[in-house]
């Protein structure tokens, strides 16, 4: 990370998402307050229902306005996400951000093909010709290494096998050169050989690119392999933020500990997976204190207040009582 | 996708002569005899055989169906019984009319019903879907006929504003594009049109709901599309299923509502069957059948066709 401070891509300040139904409110993010610099990789680490998605979703506005209640403070390229107008927010999706999506499967309309969609997107935004669009679109394929892009940009999605599609997802989301790109676990429904390239190709890409991107996922392993940064989410709250190594080598809250024994990844021959006691909180009915507390073998009648927020370093954001 | 479609157009062959065999057998299978409705009780036995080898009814079914099928297909469909007239003929006034009254159903039906379920669907749960939803309900739980009595009640004998029955003046049965021949289409019309309103506001709801909760149309608002860019493409994904059920009932209303067309005596097939039957004009009652069973396929592999057309799924399957 460079330290010089330039005007983050992104600033997220207490936002929070409550879905209200009939019966229950469900409370998916809790205050989460971060920002992201240019260029920069943020790892949204968690359990599902830990709200990662939701959270991604909220700093486009993208969930539905209906049923739920979005509140905190968004900026997004120095502008005001919670006060912009619906036509303004249409402007800056898939300009400013892209964003990719867990199944490349259902999050392509599989009745147009997938140069249709990549060109409609080019010819919304930038007003070229459709016959500029398509070459850009060729070109983007051939970025993310699709091979023989022109006949692949004829095919249908449910023509292409599930890395492929993913490519060409990737291909839409860059498709107008975002500063961010949301990647909602874009590896997750792939085959492990398949997870690798896509990694490697996104890591590649960002490099190449400079964009900032927010990662999302529940495998340390991919996090470690591309974030800069990581939070670990948990009840719809960071509980942990910091640089990957600091995160990696000095586990601070023992829902980290918890997550990081309890994957194959790094762990020495021989040692045994640890898991974590217990299921993740039901988010209709969060606990008044640590979220984490009910499964947390340090807990202590102290965490029955939420905890605050702890700095151990600039960086490194912990928040647990037995940090402070 | 050619490959698909001349696959289509074959199957069209077997499906047709089936439809042949069955229509045939239908009404064979059907107790009486044929000629009971033109001949006399007290007939001579010697007369009635006479006429039964005329018609051929004399020969073993196989033969009557060879024979039977053989005319059919260089476009002879028989003599009506009853009428004395070719069934060819009968049909050639009653079909344009029923094509007539099924135009406008359809148009009003489908109109409706596609604006309606869209409606509904897109604001599934709240007060307009629930009045969109309880409208189609009505209409396909509306017997049509009552609809039909209870419309000529208002509109023509209380307000005395339209015409009860008939296709135009003076028991007219050539359709002309005029004034009087249109204020006579209008509540044959609006009564055939309520059950596929009906059904078609359903299905489109249906359709419009599953697919607002598909991931797709979070990422089209991801990618920036303006909002009608969205519905174009909600609108393509809603049309192949909503195609189906529109073809199925056009399906119904070109082969002509027998009790609507009875209610507001309108000269077309429904007519056409309904005195075919009472009469025992088995000629004419296979004739009309037939000709409607092959719009029906013809139908389906139009809509078929254009179902795969606009969904590329569908050709693999």
């Amino acid at each position: 990370m460079t330290a010089e401070a330039t005007t983050p891509v992104l600033r997220a300040e207490d936002v929070t998402v409550r879905f209200t139904g009939r019966d229950a409110t469900v409370n998916a993010v809790n205050g989460v307050s971060f920002t992201l610099d240019p260029g920069e990789v943020l790892c949204i680490l968690g359990e599902s229902g830990s709200g990662k998605s939701v959270t991604l979703r909220a700093l486009m506005r993208l969930l539905p306005a209906r049923r739920t209640q979005l509140s905190g403070r968004i900026e997004l390229a120095g502008q005001d996400v919670m006060a912009m107008s619906h036509r303004a927010l249409a402007d800056l999706r898939g300009t400013e951000v892209g964003m990719i999506f867990q199944e490349p499967m259902v999050a392509f309309d599989p009745v147009y093909t997938v140069g249709r969609q990549i060109t409609e997107t080019i010819v919304r935004h930038e007003g070229t010709s459709r016959e500029e669009a398509r070459r850009r679109a060729i070109d983007l394929l051939d970025r993310v290494r699709i091979p023989s892009p022109e006949r692949r940009l004829r095919a249908y999605p449910h023509e292409l096998s599930g890395g492929m599609r993913q490519r060409a997802m990737i291909a839409l989301a860059l498709c107008c050169n975002p500063t961010l790109l949301l990647a909602d676990e874009p590896t997750t429904a792939l085959d492990a050989t398949v997870q690798i390239q896509i990694l490697l190709l996104l890591r590649e890409l960002q490099r190449e690119l400079g964009m900032a991107v927010i990662f999302v996922t529940h495998d340390v392993g991919v996090a470690v392999e591309i974030a800069d940064r990581i939070a670990v989410m948990y009840g719809g709250k960071f509980m942990e933020t910091g640089p990957v190594r600091e995160i990696m080598r000095n586990p601070r809250h023992p829902y980290t500990q918890g997550l990081l024994s309890s994957t194959v990844h790094g762990s020495l021959r021989g040692k045994t997976l640890e898991a974590i006691p217990g299921s993740p909180p039901d988010m209709t009915r969060l606990p008044p204190g640590c979220a984490f507390a009910p499964r947390c073998r340090f807990a202590e009648p102290g965490c029955e207040t939420p905890p605050a927020a702890t700095q151990l370093t600039p960086q490194h954001m912990v928040r647990c009582i037995r940090a402070a | 996708m050619l490959n698909y479609i001349i696959r289509r157009v074959l199957y069209v062959i077997p499906i047709g002569l089936g439809v042949t065999v069955l229509v045939f057998a239908l009404v064979h299978m059907s107790p009486g005899d044929p000629l009971s409705a033109v001949v006399p009780p007290d007939a001579p036995e010697e007369m009635v055989q006479d006429l039964r080898k005329a018609y051929g009814f004399d020969k073993p079914l196989p033969v009557q169906y060879v024979t039977w099928l053989g005319r059919v297909l260089v476009g002879d469909l028989g003599v009506s019984v009853a009428r004395g007239r070719e069934v060819v003929e009968e049909l050639r006034i009653a079909v344009p009319n029923t094509f007539i009254l099924a135009a406008g159903g359809t148009l009003l039906g489908f109109t409706l019903g596609a604006i309606l379920g869209g409606i509904a669907g897109f604001f599934q749960g709240r007060w307009i879907d629930k009045l969109a939803t309880s409208i189609a309900i009505t209409g396909v739980s509306v017997p049509h006929y009552w609809l039909g009595l209870v419309l000529v009640i208002v509109f023509s004998v209380e307000m005395n504003v339209l015409p009860s029955i008939g296709m135009g003046p003076g028991g007219s049965t050539a359709w002309e594009w005029d004034a009087e021949h249109m204020r006579h289409l209008v509540l044959p019309v609006i009564t055939l049109a309520v059950i596929p309103m009906g059904l078609i506001t359903r299905t489109v709801r249906a359709t419009v709901a599953e697919i607002l909760n598909q991931e797709f149309v979070q990422a089209l608002h991801a990618k920036g599309l303006f909002q009608r860019q969205v519905l174009v493409h909600i609108v393509r994904n809603a049309a192949p299923t909503t195609l189906a059920v529109m073809g199925l009932q056009l399906g119904y209303l070109l082969g002509g509502s027998i009790l609507v067309e009875t209610v507001f005596q309108w000269p077309g097939t429904g007519s056409l069957l309904n005195s075919a039957i009472f009469e025992r004009d088995l000629p004419l009652l296979q004739g009309t059948i037939l000709v409607l069973a092959m719009f029906f396929v013809l139908l389906n592999l139009i809509v078929d066709i254009l179902q795969s057309a606009i969904d590329p799924r569908m050709s693999r399957r």
